[in-house]
């Protein structure tokens, strides 16, 4: 029974995980076209507001026809498709450069900003999540969750502030302004990028705490859990032995849809310390109107975060001990 | 009436009470708050600029001498009116959806929710973001921006509500007496979902607030003249070397704006069994 009955379960959870990849793909190309029909609604258009009011009806129409837009809407969505599959989302109509150069300088400072943020914010959320579950109805559980519950909906200009007054104007410590080059050494750069990534890390530790704790909390509430207490085993280990290995694959997921806040963090976070990713690019393309840059922005951040569900699910599918053992 | 609130208040946890007191304050401001003001919110009032807190102006002057607390006390009003009505605008939408979908059967529900789930894996800055460039930002248009952006979420919860709501028997019995669909979904299943869609309410106002003051503060929300809270952190933000007051007071309003609600909605939570 066990060898045969283990090898299909492995395979339904195979199948499960195919389809919400598959489902995932399906999303992410109606939210291209989502985000492509919005673009257009532009009023007036791209050539129109490119050229200024003083442009002639020759130039316009020239323009239009040189960025395509005398072409009807589902032609042009497929070649803009196209060309975000492979590589070439189209000309960045501000700094007339390929948006896959532009993106291309940005992009790797956001991976790495974020990547660290995640580094600093697991450890801290896990901590505070398992420490306030532990305590659960005691003082410093309910301390922890006002705090957490507050921290969730600060916003995060408010964070960045209070980081700039205190390490920068009062103890003098971090620059208040994210200088990061190319070829900087690794210790310049964690002293320029210090405080974006540690507003960042804030913002996502308190959303993580909190699912980490609802996680844990769920797996305390087993009967497994009960017999372990009665049968006297201490609080600690009843907590790393026990609980904690069924509990991983819910605070992975917890950790996947928590880190979704670095998104939206980012481009608050990277503007003000004026860090040059992608989210603040995304912000200037906003400002300039430049539709090319700011489709691909788009499409790049809701990639990741269906990437990051991709991965909850996942986790949740191959942690189903139903699926696994059936 | 007034008594049995008072009742209720009083049985509220205490973290509840502190937030009910910050969001009656935050109303209270957003409605009486310009009459308060001790000076016009456009009038350059004081000699020097960053002023720190004094007799004529209590929390200092902002970046070209005007009065702090005139401007916070008239950009709380935007702040709180433009996500008030944002979003009881996205509220009532995704609850029509939903109760739409609910009694519509699977050719309506289908499509809707998959449309609805498309819109939900946009993340909703980048959403509002989209939308902002591509149709620019008025007063009326942020608030359709930032209603479209929290429909889908509202859309979910409401729709998991009456999907369940609808398969009870007493809408089943209503159904079999040959009520039609209006009446199932207004009369029967609206009347038992809207204690959780309060809560929602709260919460998708929170959301509001954040991202129309995180608009503002990139620039791209409430334009000037008009400034709501987020527009006043922007304007100042020359005055974060010096740690001056005028940048710190609109943000410390937002946060306890927006942590009362959330602190309150908690403590409604846990009152329920």
């Amino acid at each position: 029974m066990a060898g045969g009955s283990s090898t299909s379960g492995a395979r339904a959870a195979l199948m499960l995980t195919a389809k919400r990849f598959a489902s995932s793909l399906l999303t992410l190309f109606l939210v291209s076209v989502v985000v492509f029909t919005i673009a257009q609604l532009l009023p007036g258009d791209a050539a129109q507001e490119a050229l200024g009011q003083s442009a002639t009806a020759e130039q316009v129409a020239a323009l239009r026809h040189e960025m395509g837009l005398d072409r009807p809407a589902p032609e042009r969505y497929a070649s803009w498709l196209g060309g975000m599959v492979s590589g070439d989302p189209g000309q960045s109509m501000v700094a007339n450069l390929p948006v896959s150069e532009v993106i291309s300088s940005r992009l790797p400072n956001s991976l790495l900003l974020a990547a660290l943020s995640a580094l600093v914010a697991v450890p801290v959320a896990l901590a505070i999540g398992i420490g306030s579950a532990m305590n659960r109805g005691g003082r410093l559980d309910r301390a922890l969750n006002i705090a957490t519950l507050s921290m969730v909906a600060v916003p995060e200009f408010l964070v960045a502030t209070l980081a700039v007054l205190i390490f920068s104007v009062k103890l003098r410590w971090l620059p208040s302004i994210a200088l990061v080059a190319d070829d900087m050494s690794w210790g310049d750069y964690l002293r320029g990028a210090a405080m974006p990534i540690l507003c960042l890390a804030v913002v996502v530790i308190a959303q993580m705490a909190r699912m980490t704790r609802a996680a844990v909390i769920d797996q305390m509430d087993r009967p497994y859990v009960e017999m372990a207490v009665l049968k006297g085993v201490p609080p600690v280990r009843v907590v790393l032995r026990h609980i904690m290995p069924n509990a991983v694959a819910p605070i992975v997921n917890a950790m996947a849809l928590s880190l979704s806040y670095l998104l939206g963090g980012a481009i608050i976070v990277e503007t003000i310390f004026n860090y040059p990713g992608l989210a603040s690019l995304m912000v200037n393309a906003v400002t300039s109107r430049d539709m090319p840059l700011l489709q691909a922005c788009a499409m790049i951040f809701c990639a990741a975060y269906l990437i990051l569900m991709l991965i909850a699910d996942v986790t949740a599918i191959l942690a189903n001990p139903r699926l696994r053992a059936q | 009436m007034t008594a049995s609130s008072l009742r209720w208040a009083k049985a509220l946890p205490l973290s509840a009470k502190v937030g009910l007191a910050f969001v009656l304050f935050w109303l209270a401001i957003a409605i009486f708050g310009p009459m308060l003001a001790p000076y016009p919110v456009g009038a350059f009032v004081a000699y020097d600029v960053f002023d720190g807190m004094s007799a004529q102006h209590w929390l200092g002057s902002d970046y070209l001498g005007r009065d702090v607390l005139s401007r916070l006390l008239s950009g709380a009003r935007y702040t709180v009116g433009l996500a008030a009505a944002a979003a009881m605008l996205a509220s009532a939408t995704g609850t029509a959806l939903a109760l739409t979908a609910a009694v519509g059967g699977a050719g309506v529900d289908e499509p809707l929710s998959r449309f609805m789930d498309t819109l939900i894996s946009i993340p909703s800055k980048i959403f509002s973001l989209v939308l902002v460039a591509a149709f620019g930002s008025s007063l009326a248009l942020l608030l359709l921006i930032a209603a479209v952006t929290y429909v889908p979420g509202n859309y979910r919860i409401a729709r998991a509500l009456a999907v369940n709501l609808a398969q009870m028997d007493y809408v089943q019995v209503a159904r079999a007496r040959g009520e039609g669909r209006f009446h199932l979904a207004l009369r029967e299943i609206l009347p038992n979902m809207i204690h959780p869609l309060l809560a929602d309410f709260g919460l998708r106002f929170v959301f509001i607030v954040l991202l129309l003051s995180g608009l503002s503060f990139l620039g791209l929300g409430v334009q000037p003249p008009d400034a709501d809270l987020g527009s006043l952190v922007r304007e100042n933000i020359s005055g974060l070397g010096e740690g001056a007051l005028a940048i710190l007071m609109p943000a410390i309003a937002i946060a306890t704006l927006t942590v009362g609600v959330n602190l309150l909605i908690d403590g409604l939570k846990g009152k329920r069994p």
